[in-house]
């Protein structure tokens, strides 16, 4: 029994081992970035928001919609919080088939941002920072995220930022070397390249500024309530934690009693 | 009640003497709240008030989510995300539920596994410890279920995977899987039935809740010695226990408080955290993701599942004496629900004449290494199968049910245990009484 034992400790020990090694040689191309939105206080950079809008709508919406997004919550505070007439202004720049009218017709706040499928097209990104993980150690345990969050805007910027220039073809697909993307290959074309948009506010448009700057609008489309979420969980922390500290000295006093302990 | 003795509600004024003559619910809810509890219970038996907030909790959050939710293949993930961005406060009431269930099952494995140490399932209490395995199983179903609403990928491809084993089930099984679905595959159907179905459950566990609470109120509470409270007096009971309220009311509120400050701050600032980002991806038939992993409180199971494949031994043996019947498919499903089928014949594998595991030598490391056991198969049920993870889930399923079949019978035999102390009293006394030397006197407030 002791020999299986301690067999069976070695054989975990070494699949431990196996497995973070393979792990690890997958996961070495995510980068940690560091955002302003990361840990219990981080909040949205409001104008870095409306930077990460401003790449969207130039280069990403050609091939990827965001169908769960509604317009009017670029408005929101704790988003990228547009005056009124610049969310209704920017909706009408997209056309909606309204099947009232039986025709066409500008898109209005309420309306969600375009959805775009077709030959060719991307997946939609309303919940992409949210349905990738960029961080899964040690040895697939996902403990990592604990400290560095599960990695969906990391791995958005690494794909982003993580192109070698190779190229090949394969039935008819080109495929693009990318260091991030899982199998090392990716049917998108490299989309950003240096000073592709202005900035207005004069923001160095560099390929890893623009691929932050829509990191945290893609994490601000999957989780828009995320900044309320954190300051919930901050008063309820809070309050129980006084809560915890009442119950503590009540239940104390009251079994001093039994416990023969003298209260003075 | 062949109960613990202890004083019965009487009632005194006309109105309580009218309306116990006629309903004596009063006096229902007085002796459920005054029985006699061992005062020597430690932090391990805070878990059931826990998980009786964790029912409440999910029950309240859940119906309210149903206010919003759609459950239609093309409607379902949308209505998710409505009511993550639309419904005032619904972000929160849906990571409430989602992590609720979480909490739910880490706060029933430590109930499961307190009993399986302390021998809270030997007799007088094995029809109590059956009621907890049928609404672990309940609650798994449920979970499951549950877990299908949000139409995600792993909602769509957990729903295949895991209606596919009753698939497995030779000659009857394809009939029984499209039974199950409402189809030939998961569909519409089953998204349907499954949310029907998910909003009964909880109430029947919650109905099994009241009659596990029932069974062990007749037997009393185990306790850390194993030491039965001495009922031959109202006296001698008294020196053994105190009433449950006020006393473990309110421990179990304290306690239950501090869990619940890190229940929020995961709510609050990683509500994401326990969930797979695959489910953020609304379900798609034609695109399997590559690893189907189910949500990590099934995992030792799964684990279970997968670990007798076709070129284990047992399975080949199995396999040719039952004429090709039982499968290696067949043979998992059977490993899985016998995993806690012997979980639940404990009370009559377990040998032992003393309960707790306090005085089993012997006993003490094979339940730690049980422990280790199950976080093993929980970090190996998320693997995927290939390299050495088959071996591990393989040698850990074999211990798991080594554990239930061959050392609880064994250890009861070969075993000297200690002598468990005469009273609960005795071993109240030795950690608290100043008379004995016992601990630490309180400062002077």
């Amino acid at each position: 029994m002791m020999r299986k034992l301690a067999l069976s400790a070695l054989l975990a020990l070494c699949g431990a081992g196996l497995g973070g090694a393979a792990l690890a040689a997958e996961e070495s191309h995510i980068h940690d970035t560091s955002f302003s939105f990361e840990g219990p206080f981080g909040t949205f950079d409001e104008f870095q928001l409306q930077r990460g809008l401003q790449v969207y709508t130039e280069v990403c919406s050609a091939c990827h919609g965001m169908k769960f997004v509604p317009i009017r919550s670029l408005a929101d505070e704790g988003g990228p919080h547009l005056p009124e007439d610049q969310v209704r202004a920017y909706a009408e720049q997209f056309d909606i088939f309204d099947a009232e009218l039986d025709d066409t017709r500008p898109r209005k706040p309420t309306d969600m941002f375009p959805t775009v499928t077709g030959m060719g097209m991307g997946p939609d990104l309303s919940l992409m920072a949210k349905a990738r993980a960029g961080f899964h150690g040690p040895y697939g345990t996902g403990i990592s995220q604990l400290l560095n969050g599960t990695g969906g805007p990391e791995y958005i910027v690494s794909v982003l930022t993580g192109y070698t220039g190779e190229e090949k073809e394969e039935a008819g697909t080109l495929f693009y070397e990318n260091t991030a993307f899982p199998g090392g290959w990716i049917s998108m074309p490299p989309p950003l390249s240096d000073d592709l948009v202005t900035y207005a506010d004069g923001h160095p448009a560099t390929v890893e500024h623009m691929a932050e700057d829509l990191a945290s609008f893609l994490m601000w489309t999957a989780e828009p309530k995320m900044m309320a979420r954190k300051q919930v969980g901050f008063v309820a922390v809070l309050f129980l934690g006084l809560l915890s500290v009442l119950l503590y000295l009540t239940n104390k006093r009251l079994w001093a009693g039994v416990k023969g302990k003298k209260l003075a | 009640m062949a109960g613990i003795p202890h004083d019965h509600y009487e009632p005194k004024t006309g109105a309580e003497k009218w309306l116990h003559r006629r309903l004596p619910i009063v006096g229902l809810l007085y002796d459920t709240l005054m029985l006699p509890t061992p005062k020597n219970l430690n932090w391990m038996w805070i878990w059931g008030v826990v998980l009786t907030f964790c029912l409440v909790l999910q029950i309240a959050t859940g119906i309210v989510l149903v206010m919003h939710y759609t459950p239609h293949v093309s409607l379902a993930f949308a209505s998710v995300e409505h009511i993550m961005r639309d419904v005032n406060g619904g972000y929160m009431l849906r990571y409430l539920h989602a992590n609720g269930a979480s909490l739910f099952f880490i706060a029933v494995y430590l109930h499961i596994f307190r009993g399986l140490y302390y021998g809270s399932y030997k007799a007088p209490r094995e029809v109590t410890w059956i009621i907890g395995m049928i609404i672990y199983l309940c609650m798994m179903g449920t979970a499951f279920m549950g877990y299908v609403l949000p139409w995600g990928q792993m909602s769509f491809w957990g729903a295949t995977v895991i209606t596919g084993l009753f698939g497995a089930i030779p000659g009857i099984g394809e009939s029984i899987q499209t039974w199950l679905l409402g189809g030939p595959a998961v569909d519409n159907a089953t998204l349907n039935r499954f949310f029907s179905l998910h909003y009964l459950l909880p109430f029947v566990i919650a109905a099994l809740v009241a009659v596990h609470i029932w069974a062990f109120h007749t037997t009393g509470n185990n306790n850390p010695t194993g030491v039965e409270v001495r009922r031959s007096s109202k006296a001698e009971a008294e020196k053994d226990t105190v009433p449950f309220w006020p006393y473990f009311v309110m421990k179990d509120l304290f306690a239950l408080a501090v869990i619940l400050m890190v229940f929020f701050a995961i709510v609050g600032f990683m509500p994401n955290y326990l969930g797979h980002p695959d489910n953020y991806i609304e379900a798609n038939p034609l695109s399997t993701p590559a690893h189907i992993v189910p949500e990590w409180y099934f995992l030792p199971f799964y684990a279970i599942l997968r670990a007798f494949t076709a070129d284990v031994w047992v399975v080949q043996l199995v396999q040719v004496v039952t004429f090709g019947i039982v499968d290696a498919k067949f043979f998992g499903v059977v490993a899985m629900f016998g995993a806690i089928a012997v979980m639940a014949l404990a009370p009559w594998l377990d040998t032992s004449s003393v309960r707790s595991g306090r005085y089993r030598p012997m006993f003490k490391w094979w339940f730690a290494l049980l422990v280790v056991d199950f976080v093993v198969l929980t970090w190996v049920g998320a693997m995927p199968t290939e390299g050495i993870y088959p071996w591990i889930s393989l040698i850990g399923s074999t211990y798991w049910f080594a554990y239930f079949l061959v050392l609880l019978p064994l250890l009861g035999v070969i075993e000297k245990p200690l002598a468990p102390p005469a009273t609960i009293e005795e071993d109240f006394n030795a950690h608290y009484s100043p008379n004995t030397g016992g601990t630490k006197t309180v400062a002077a407030e």
